[in-house]
């Protein structure tokens, strides 16, 4: 037993990344619909107020809510923040301005981005007006950004409601409704297991496999994770066990897994490493499927470079008895 | 109704990177510091409750690996928010109002460091309208500080004014990342520099709740949780009146927050201009000493930060430096979710 030397701690890059794939309600539908088709949508509450972005249920309330109308593509700033250093996957590459723009004939206001050369450029109470993206598929992101929109009256609204007048109602019915969306979704992580796993990981690169003993049940663990489950405190001493273990229960597996480049049926087993207060798990080979047991005694097999055993083989020792592992099972 | 108090508190020291610590190292010694504060063991305590998240881990079911440290067998009464720390703290409270539990230990912790949080935050927000464009967390609270300004609300002097006396404060808190005032620094979102945004770091939190007499037997002066409320406002940003908060004003009335002043106020306000906005929702005047700890200007690990402010306003009451505080936790961008408790100490 040793105390835990300083540790050189692990870091590696971890991505999480997937499309989330929502479907649409009614009013979502249209909404994100009108914008592929160049219009914009709200819903009317049952007070009158105009929201847009549209939602299914007043806010306020909670009543279902389906009363769409038409809002102009032109509309007021509330309120912005300049964003020098645009962060991946915002709408505009340069610097830009955050807005809330209450369009003309809405009650409430959507969060975009302003086009903009600089934050001398923008100001809340400015008039602004939405600049469409080439190509639109029924997403938010259909608007490009809004751009400073100064030439009032000149009837370059396009449809909706002009400002001071109430917004028209709209059928929501398009052609090729949107019913869903896929929103892509990338988080970048640098992960680091901290002290005890790190030290297990080192270990494994020299062919040992270190466990940690909890200095109030002496139970040792393998992997370690730094504390005790049973006795909620930090497991430091390290113990280096195995190499050799018992397997103490296993499966025969007969589907083979995608991209898995092992022949079924295998054995999968959990092994109690010689002095390890559990058991981790690990394939058992060397031996016929139908011929493997509880109590087999096994140990690992290193494949050239590898990082963690690639499988158990039988040791050759005879089998262990039931009651030296029947508590690791 | 059963009398309910805060009876120990811990924090870690909140630090930019714990890439030594995993998540169960770094939680182990503010869960052995309430214990021992209390003389409690894990085998005492009736429930147990936490709060942490999942996107800043990267990992599915973070929580559970922090389990090992609270000496989960044999089996406990358990459960988990993925939320700030401080509304595991309501479900404790709860729980013991129920009286199924006399004692509960609640914690939460957040480690920030693997990922960028303000990337991360990010997909809390509406995933149909808003997430799709990426604003982050400093961009939505520069909004909601320029619609302050152009309200007149505040304006850049004072956003600095709260900085400087948030982090001077923190020079007395041993376990705060930014202690002492220091420059407001360049525009990081316009309005919103350096200095008016939140530390990101690592930490962690616990605290004990006890109940009536029990609460008397494991802490001299207990922190009495007199109210607690939690309020939510629309999702929509452009829904709500960015300049206000009436969730938490709600919050604080249904806690009684109103009923009789408070001394000490522990805002969770990780942006100078939120401050400027809780302290008119929650009606505090001048002689409300706010955030003594510095608050989470000078420490932020998310989804502690908000239990800490629990934390600290029981801390005070604790040490006789006050009788009757306001904590506030907050969630969600631009203070969209408030939580207000209130706490008293008992005639010294
Ligand atoms: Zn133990």
């Amino acid at each position: 037993m040793t105390a835990a030397p300083s540790p050189e701690v692990l870091r590696a890059p971890l991505v999480v990344e997937f499309p989330f794939t929502r479907s649409l309600g009614p009013v979502q539908s249209a909404f994100l619909t009108g914008l592929r088709e160049r219009t914009v949508l709200g819903v009317r509450t049952g007070d009158g107020t105009v929201l847009v972005p549209p939602v299914e249920y007043d806010p306020a309330t909670a009543d279902e809510i389906r009363d769409l109308v038409e809002v102009a593509p032109t509309g007021t700033v509330t309120t912005w923040a300049w964003e020098a250093s645009p962060r991946r996957g915002q709408p505009l590459t340069t610097p830009f301005a955050w807005v809330l723009v209450k369009l003309d004939g809405a009650d409430t206001a959507l969060l975009h981005v302003l086009d903009a050369p600089g934050p001398g450029a923008v100001h809340s109470g400015q008039r602004v007006r939405i600049r469409w993206a080439a190509e639109r598929t029924g997403a938010i992101t259909d608007i490009a950004c809004f751009e400073p929109y100064e030439s009032e009256g000149d009837g370059d609204g396009g449809s909706g409601a002009a400002p001071g007048t109430a917004a028209p109602a709209h059928s929501g019915l398009f052609d090729d409704l949107v019913t869903g969306i896929t929103a892509p979704a990338r988080l970048d992580y640098v992960y680091s297991p901290g002290r005890a796993q790190s030290d297990y990981i080192n270990a494994l690169a020299d062919r040992k496999t270190v466990g940690e003993r909890c200095p109030s049940c002496a139970k040792v663990y393998v992997p370690p994770r730094g504390a005790c489950p049973t006795c909620g405190v930090a497991t430091t001493d390290r113990v280096e066990v195995g190499p050799a273990g018992t397997l103490t229960t296993y499966c025969i597996v007969n589907i083979k897994a995608r991209g898995l480049d092992i022949e079924v049926p295998y054995v999968y087993g959990h092994i109690a490493l010689d002095g390890a207060g559990l058991a981790l798990h690990g394939r058992i080979g060397g031996i016929p499927y139908d011929q493997v047991r509880m109590g087999l005694r096994v140990e690992p097999v290193w494949t050239e470079g590898a990082r963690f055993p690639d499988h158990y083989r039988p040791t050759g020792e005879p089998d262990a008895d039931y009651d030296t592992y029947k508590e690791l099972i | 109704m059963r009398d309910i108090a805060i009876v120990a508190f811990a924090q870690s020291d909140h630090l930019r990177r714990t890439d030594e610590c995993s998540e169960v190292e770094m939680v182990m010694p503010v869960l052995h510091s309430v214990l021992a504060q209390t003389g409690l063991k894990t085998s005492d305590i009736g429930f147990t409750c936490s709060g942490s998240s999942d996107y800043l881990a990267g990992r599915a079911f973070s929580f559970t690996m922090t389990l090992d440290g609270v000496g989960a067998w044999p089996p406990i009464s358990e459960s988990h928010v993925e939320m700030d720390g401080a509304w595991a703290l309501y479900e404790a409270w709860v729980k013991l109002l129920t009286g199924e539990a006399d004692t509960a230990l609640v914690y939460s912790y957040g480690k920030s460091s693997p990922g960028s949080v303000r990337d991360v935050l990010t997909r809390q927000l509406d995933p149909y309208y808003v997430a799709p464009l990426w604003p982050d967390s400093v961009a939505l609270a520069a909004l909601q500080a320029q619609a302050l300004i152009d309200a007149g609300e505040t304006d850049e002097p004072a956003l600095a004014g709260v900085a400087t006396r948030s982090r001077g404060d923190a020079a007395d808190n041993p376990h705060a990342q930014l202690p002492g005032a220091r420059p407001q620094g360049d525009y990081l979102v316009r309005p919103l520099r350096t200095g008016d945004c939140p530390p990101i770091g690592d930490g962690a939190v616990a605290v004990v709740l006890a109940a009536g007499d029990r609460a008397r037997d494991l802490c001299e002066r207990p922190a009495w949780i007199r109210g607690m409320d939690h309020r939510i406002e629309a999702h929509s940003l452009g829904v709500r009146d960015l300049t206000d908060s009436p969730s938490a004003r709600l919050a604080a009335e249904r806690a009684g927050a109103f009923e009789r002043p408070v001394d000490t106020a522990e805002l969770h306000a990780p942006f100078t201009s939120q401050e400027v906005v809780l302290r008119k929702a929650l009606r505090l005047g001048d002689d409300v000493r706010v955030n003594p700890s510095g608050g989470a200007l000078a420490a932020n690990p998310v989804m502690a930060a908000g239990l800490i402010r629990l934390g600290e306003a029981a801390a005070r009451i604790q040490r006789g430096e006050s009788d009757r505080a306001l904590a506030h936790a907050t969630s969600g961008p631009c203070l969209q979710q408030n939580l207000v408790a209130v706490l008293e100490g008992e005639a010294q």
